[in-house]
This record gives structure tokens, sequence and C-alpha cells, in this order.
């Protein structure tokens, strides 16, 4: 099989479908030239279009929900409920006394859900051992590559009112 | 081997069919032949004929793949069906102007003479060839063919206006240069 050779008269599928099995995993200097080109322009096009997002892209609007009151959670104990759609678990923790913490349900590495550990303090993710930290989220150890969104929490009067969402990123 | 060709000698089959069951023995198909030995006029005479596959220059058979399973070495054989590609169509069973092709049902997949790749590949000849008793199959240098044989080996074969070029030698008498093939003459029943 000669490594270069002069363009080929033929059209392309024949070429790439090529009866001789040398000739089958041949790419000619110009198509070569043409993927590279095209998956540049794809790659710019893709980076302009993220670009353009992170500009003009608007920022999520929550809606207020009320969770539970206060007195439903116990110190040391959970509560679950879905924010901001019904399609997303979270999970509010009480660590002591005075303090109500939620984060998402959902671990950012394969999004099993995530619970809490009151002996250490943590939320562990139990399929590949990612634990969060719980105060603001981020990733002790493990496979997770971000932080777990933060569900920001307001108290009214003895009622617990979810109010937003936010990553330890834009906090 | 270098310098090595096949020729197929019809006027010398005697059709004792070691080929077939030489065939049947190699490892890659073992129990199927993938030669052909056919009668050529059952009722009036016991002549019979050896057909390996050709191993057309432009393989009709490869063409008319719509699964690109049929592929060409760069030494010129046209290999059998690769397994994980073949779709068991049938296209190159009727495409094919020497009738080699052979669709394994049970396999779902076509299998036709490969030359004995595992075999020619390495300097070996094919099994038909070494054990064929009268030499209507023989792998050998052109050099003794023509030093051994009267007839004249030719690689041109014409299909009506189709003009098949193959790698596999055919002998024909020294007159001929070229064999021309009316195949719908040949099916003609009036045909003598």
């Amino acid at each position: 099989m000669k490594l270069f050779r002069p363009a080929s008269k033929e059209p392309l599928w024949k070429d790439e479908f090529s009866i001789n099995r040398a000739d089958e995993q041949y790419v000619s200097r110009r198509q070569f030239t043409k993927f590279l080109v095209l998956t540049s322009l794809g790659m710019f096009a893709g980076n302009v279009w993220i670009l353009a997002r992170s500009w003009f892209g608007k920022t999520p609007v929550y809606s207020e929900k009320n969770i539970c009151r206060t007195t439903d959670v116990p110190v040391g104990g959970v509560w679950l409920f879905r924010y901001p759609t019904e399609k997303d678990a979270c999970i509010l923790i009480r660590p002591d006394e005075e303090t109500y913490v939620a984060y998402s349900q959902k671990c950012t590495h394969l999004s099993c859900a995530v619970f809490y550990a009151r002996e250490k303090n943590r939320l562990e993710c139990p399929c590949h051992e990612g634990y969060f930290s719980i105060t603001d989220g981020r990733v002790l150890q493990g496979p997770p590559p971000r932080p777990l969104p933060r569900v920001l929490l307001e108290k009214r009067g003895d009622q617990i009112v979810a109010v937003g969402m936010s990553t330890l990123k834009d906090s | 081997m270098f310098g090595y060709e096949f020729y197929v000698d019809p006027s010398r089959c005697i059709g004792c069919q070691s080929c077939v069951n030489a065939c049947a023995e190699c490892e890659t198909h073992r129990g199927t032949p993938m030669i052909h030995v056919d009668f050529l006029d059952r009722t009036n005479s016991t002549e019979t004929v050896p057909f390996v596959c050709m191993h057309c220059e432009d393989p009709t058979c490869a063409k008319v793949c719509p699964a690109d399973a049929i592929k060409k070495t760069e030494d010129g054989v046209v290999q059998s069906s690769l397994k994980p590609r073949c779709i068991a169509c049938s296209n190159c069973v009727l495409a094919c102007p020497f009738g080699i092709p052979k669709m394994m049902t049970e396999l779902e997949q076509m299998m036709k003479c490969d030359m004995c790749y595992d075999r020619t590949s390495e300097g070996k000849r094919p099994m038909c060839a070494t054990v064929c008793p009268s030499q209507a199959l023989a792998y050998v240098p052109s050099e003794q063919i023509e030093r051994l044989r009267r007839g004249k080996p030719s690689n041109v074969f014409f299909f009506g206006k189709q003009k098949v070029t193959t790698k596999v030698f055919m002998m024909l008498p020294p007159e001929e240069s070229a064999l021309a093939m009316d195949v719908v003459d040949y099916m003609w029943e009036g045909h003598a």
C-alpha cells in the first residue's frame, strides 16, 4: 500500500468502501485536510455558542415553595422534598438546633441519591463513595466533579421556605 | 508464492472428487467444500469440470455486496465474506458469472473459495491443487505450465459483452485466446 497517491477520480463513497482491503483504511490528504478544517470550524462554532450563552443567558427564576415546619425536622434529622420541580429530589438537613441546610439529592457524578451521614456530619453518595460537605456542598472525596447544588432557604416564622438554587461557584 | 499461478484444466478432470474432500478438510470451514465439481452434460458424457473461485480483477461479487463484506487482498485474492458484515442477501450468488459463491443458509453467510489464503499467503499450495491426481487443478510457476502442457492458459472470459479478467487461469485449446460464454445459449434446451 502506498502512503501517498494521486487524487482518486472515483466518487468518495467508492473510495470509502473500497473493494480492495488495503484501500479501505486509506485517507487522502485532501480528505484529511477537509476533516481538520470542518472539525476546527465545529469547535469554533461550539465555543462561540458557549460564549454567547454565558453572555446573554438569563439567570433562572425560581418560585418559592413551602417545605415544612421547623418542628417537623428533629436535630440531626432530614426532610426529603422536591424543588424546583417535582422531578428534582432535594434533602433538607438540620445538623444543629438553629441551622437548616438543603441540597439537591442528586450526586453530581452519576445522579445517585445522596444521604446524610449523621456521625460524620456529611452527605454521602453510596454508589462510588463521593462525599460532600454539609456546610457548602463542596466535594470532600470521590469522583463527583462539581459541588452539590444548594437550595436557598428562608425561615418565615416556623415555616421553612425554599427561595432559589445556587452552586458553590456563584455563591 | 512468487511466480506461482493457479491453473484449471477441465480436459484433465476425472471427476474423482479428491479436491472436494481435501477442501472440506480445511479447518476454517470443516466439512463444507468450497469447490464445485460439475458434470457438463450428464446424460451424454461423464465429463466433469472443477470450479474454484476465479478471483476476478474487478470482482462482481464484491461490487454488488451492499454490506461491503467481500474484500480483495493486495495479492489479488477475493476473500470469502466477512462474518460480521455478511447479511446473507445472496446478491453475490446471483451476480457471480462463474456461479462460485455459496449461501450457507444455516450460517446466514456466503462462503466461497479464497484460494486457501491461510496456505497460499504462507507459500504453500492450495489444498485442492496438492491432491489433484491428474493436475486438473495446478498451482505451479507459469514456465512449468508452458513447458508441460499443450493447452494455452487464459484468464480472459467474455460473458456476452462483459469482459472478465481473472487471477486464476483456465487451460484452453491452443487456438483460443479467450473463452466466450453465452449463458443463455447454454440454458437453451435444444443445445446439443
